[in-house]
């Protein structure tokens, strides 16, 4: 069924809304784990060489005294990401439950994750921009780390289960019970 | 009696209410936003969209930031750094911010000057339903703004190691990304629709 006016796709509800979203979600879950312990930059240089993970990268900032990038870092690197598997989990469940509790609450929890799951894309970038300016052969270079391929994945899973969600399925537990 | 419309997040029907100058009609069951009052959306937005697309232009065709030491300098532009990725066998992660810093944003701004324009001249351009629907998808994924943070993320921490030269695309970059941000704002799809059929039927 299609919209008369724009042709966009319509549906009663977003198609196997709770299992696509069930298994992005797994998927980006599972690939946290490399994305968080392999490197996400390797600095070789005169002094040997260094492989940087995401947590290493806090630590970093945080002793060399710039607070406010460590805690952006931590934020955007760590703390989103899981925060936003949490919550889609906590949705998910709570959906497939058809439970009724705090639906208010629910719905404005997914508009949150859906806004602020972009900004975990930021390490990437750093990662882009610094491994594209030190190529400084003989005294230092920056390689992208593995980590940046899983941590990239990590962030697109997620935005695809978020849009796999179908946020009305919240409501429809309030439905069913008035029959 | 005003239309009908349905809630997007959670299905509620309700009946449409006039709204004055520059008002939010929320649902009243879910609060999800249904629609909001932008006045001259259309002037407004393809205004916005000329010069976005200018900024993304010097954006992409200027260095982003210069490194120097021991007197060599290294400069890098945007897809300069998606090529490194690239070729340091990265290639899903070149593709990633190569999509969502580069094609996504300008397939959003030349969807919306493709859309735009024509309307406001009174014409509808073809396939005008298939390039808004693509505008509604590419939206989410253009993220000039993380894009953003990240540069200045990379300026302090190399600025450790060495002198570091913001190049004009920074400030290229920080303007498109508030002016992007002035379009979200601005731009109303159903103003766009509604003219989009006046002139339509004009035909």
């Amino acid at each position: 069924m299609r919209c008369p006016r724009c042709g966009a796709a319509l549906h009663l509800r977003r198609p196997d809304s709770v299992s696509r979203s069930w298994a992005f979600l797994i998927a980006a879950m599972i690939l946290y784990v490399p994305a968080n312990m392999l490197p996400m930059m390797k600095t070789s240089s005169l002094f040997g060489s260094q492989s940087d993970t995401i947590m290493s990268g806090v630590v970093y900032f945080w002793t060399s005294g710039s607070w406010y990038l460590a805690l952006i870092i931590f934020f955007a690197s760590i703390v989103v990401p899981m925060l936003k598997m949490i919550a889609l989990a906590v949705l998910l469940v709570s959906v497939q439950r058809r439970s009724r509790w705090q639906q208010e609450q629910r719905a404005r929890l997914y508009r949150l994750v859906e806004t602020v799951g972009r900004w975990s894309m930021l390490d990437i970038y750093v990662v882009a921009v610094i491994v594209a300016l030190v190529q400084l052969k003989a005294l230092a270079t920056i390689q992208p780390g593995p980590g940046a391929a899983a941590f990239g994945a990590v962030v697109v899973l997620t935005m695809f289960a978020a849009m796999a969600f179908d946020p009305r399925l919240i409501w429809d537990a309030r439905e069913e019970k008035h029959g | 009696m005003g239309a009908l419309v349905a809630c997007h997040e959670c299905d509620l029907l309700q009946r449409e209410v006039p709204l004055r100058g520059g008002g939010v009609a929320r649902c009243g069951r879910c609060g999800a936003e249904l629609y909001r009052d932008r006045p001259a959306s259309i002037d407004r937005s393809l205004a916005l969209t000329a010069g976005a697309l200018l900024l993304f232009v010097i954006a992409n065709s200027f260095p982003i930031l210069g490194l120097a030491l021991q007197g060599q300098v290294i400069n890098t532009t945007l897809y300069g750094a998606v090529q490194r990725l690239w070729d340091e066998d990265m290639k899903s992660v070149a593709a990633l911010v190569f999509a969502t810093t580069i094609a996504m944003p300008a397939l959003e701004l030349l969807a919306l000057a493709y859309l735009l324009a024509p309307v406001r001249a009174g014409r509808v351009p073809p396939f005008f339903a298939l390039v808004f629907r693509m505008l509604q998808a590419v939206k989410p994924w253009g993220m000039v703004e993380v894009f953003m943070l990240g540069v200045l993320v990379s300026l302090v921490k190399l600025a450790h190691l060495a002198g570091v030269v913001p190049g004009i695309a920074v400030w290229s970059f920080a303007a498109l990304m508030l002016v992007m941000a002035a379009l979200t704002s601005v731009f109303d799809p159903r103003a766009l629709w509604k003219s989009a059929e006046l002139a339509g039927a004009a035909r």
